[in-house]
């Protein structure tokens, strides 16, 4: 049972400088920073590049957290950095739903 | 204020970015891109990110048959640090009706001939391939084993990254607004940010190409039409190939990242600039999709989007000089097919306007064959 705990701390001690922002696509807040001290600090770039937000949430949970990032570095205020557009479908739906004769579960 | 250049690129997708890096890598000194939006904000960010060189054409047979060869190391050739997610495994084309069958063995027949390794698969042997394939009313497919997938985003940022170190001046967010003309020849353009002379500039501007054609008065012909996409959540790999099927009218791939993703081509789709997604799409794509691959049915929509094609009248691109107006040079008109040759087109463009030798017929590309009546009409695309 100890070296259960203490394998499970080591795994602590080296995830303990990352800060997962998209849950989705599991990007770090790290990688993020990285992309946007290279420059990129175009919010549809870094979706692009690192697939922030495009996860099944669109961004739902990630966007807000980068977009201050973004703000922090350009010294924009968050209402000036632009947003990404937003695709439907607002929840994901199965194909075999949209095919029609198939209840959603 | 104005700025000068020694040529200039219009359009930041995969064919403008490809051509500054060539145009550079051949020695070009001052290089300006100018892009409207972001890099890879038009068609390249939007598509389907299928390679592929199964044609009926020798044009695009030869230049994705090349383009794909460079795939297979362009990440060592533009020093690229991050994966362009290059993979081959295969597209299986499938055949619905007897006319189908004779067009793809005609198809065989050119491709054997330019060294494509592509085949003819019965049912049973295509469903050896895609396990999970419905081959009701299946007559047979063509299989090549080359052909696979690359993401967009990333190869543009590739050539992006290489031609800037090599001193090309990319420019996002900034719009042409006028070519402009000395006599006959090209003087430069004018930008929302101010004009830039140039002895050279190129449209890689995809649909755009025909207004700026304009702004010199010469008459492109190339239209857009839009295109509907989808991807699902991402699943663990299920499917190598990419199936297409243009009896349906749609492609299905499963990308590197576990997502499918999957289009079609709407015949009654209006030519113009409309980007919308469209409910009906979904409907369809998936009444179509669930049939060919049954199994996706349990597979969720993530996102859908839409993008551009640049149509030519032969379903062909549109590469070279313009005779009318000396300077100025055109790579448009993809029609659905223009990432996957954009490794060679942008070698080819740098060549042809910096008067080097080069391997291509390029004047088969010319938009003076929609004159002669040239044509080369590809059968192949959805
Ligand atoms: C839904 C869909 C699926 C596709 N699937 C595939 C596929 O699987 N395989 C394949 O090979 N091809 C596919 N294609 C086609 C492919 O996307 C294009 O042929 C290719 O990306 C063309 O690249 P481009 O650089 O010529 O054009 P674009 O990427 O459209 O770039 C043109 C750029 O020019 C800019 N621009 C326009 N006007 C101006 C101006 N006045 N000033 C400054 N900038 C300007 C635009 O903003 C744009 O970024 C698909 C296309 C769509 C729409
Ligand atoms: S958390 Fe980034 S897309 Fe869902």
């Amino acid at each position: 049972m100890a070296e259960c705990d203490c394998s499970n701390q080591k795994e602590q001690k080296e995830r303990k400088d990352v800060t997962v922002v998209c849950r989705c696509e599991d990007i770090t807040l790290e990688k993020i920073r990285e992309y946007i001290d290279k420059g990129i600090t175009d919010l549809e770039q870094l979706k692009r590049l690192l697939r922030v937000g495009m996860g099944p949430c669109q961004g739902r949970t990630c966007t807000p957290l980068i977009i201050r990032e973004i703000a922090a570095v350009t010294g924009k205020p968050l209402s000036e950095v632009p947003l990404t557009t937003f695709r439907p479908p607002t929840a994901p739906v199965k194909l075999g739903v949209l095919a029609g004769g198939e209840c959603d579960d | 204020m104005t700025k000068t250049a020694e040529a200039i690129v219009i359009g930041g997708g995969i064919i403008g970015c490809a051509t500054a890096y060539n145009l550079a890598k051949l020695g070009c000194k001052n290089v300006v891109l100018v892009e409207e939006k972001y890099l890879a904000s038009g068609a390249t960010g939007r598509c389907g990110a299928g390679v592929r060189m199964q044609w009926g054409t020798e044009p695009n047979c030869l230049l994705s048959r090349d383009s794909i060869r460079m795939f297979e190391s362009l990440e060592e050739e533009l020093e690229y640090n991050d994966s362009i997610e290059f993979k081959q495994s295969g597209y299986l084309l499938l055949a619905y009706n007897e006319k189908m069958v004779e067009q793809f063995h005609k198809n065989l027949g050119l491709q054997h001939k330019l060294g494509i390794p592509s085949r003819w698969v019965t049912p049973e042997e295509a469903r050896e391939i895609v396990p999970h394939l419905n081959i009701q009313g299946l007559h047979g497919a063509t299989f090549c084993e080359k052909d696979g997938h690359c993401n967009p985003f990333k190869a543009t940022d590739a050539y992006a990254g290489a031609a800037k170190r090599l001193g090309v001046e990319i420019l996002t967010y900034t719009r042409v607004t006028n070519l402009l003309k000395y006599g006959d020849k090209i003087k430069g353009v004018e930008t929302t940010a101010g004009t830039i002379e140039a002895p050279m500039v190129i449209s890689c501007a995809g649909s755009y190409t025909r207004e700026l054609g304009r702004m010199v008065g010469v008459d492109i012909p190339v239209y857009p039409e839009r295109h509907q996409i989808l991807v699902t959540e991402p699943v663990e790999p299920l499917q190598g190939p990419m199936v297409m099927s243009f009896y349906h009218g749609i492609y299905c791939q499963q990308v590197p990242h576990g997502g499918f993703v999957m289009g079609l081509g709407d015949p009654n789709e209006i030519k113009d600039y409309n980007t919308d997604s469209t409910w009906h799409f979904m409907q369809e794509m998936a009444a179509k999709i669930t049939f060919i691959l049954p199994v996706l049915k349990e597979l969720r929509v993530v996102r859908q989007w839409a993008g551009l094609y640049d149509l030519t009248p032969d379903k062909t691109q549109i590469l070279g000089a313009v005779a009318e107006v000396p300077g100025f040079y055109v790579a448009a008109g993809f029609s659905g097919h223009g990432f996957m040759v954009a490794p060679v087109v942008g070698k080819l463009m740098a060549e042809v306007m910096l008067g080097k030798e080069h391997e291509y017929p390029i004047d088969m590309y010319g938009f003076q064959r929609f004159a002669s009546g040239n044509l080369y009409v590809e059968p192949s695309v959805v």
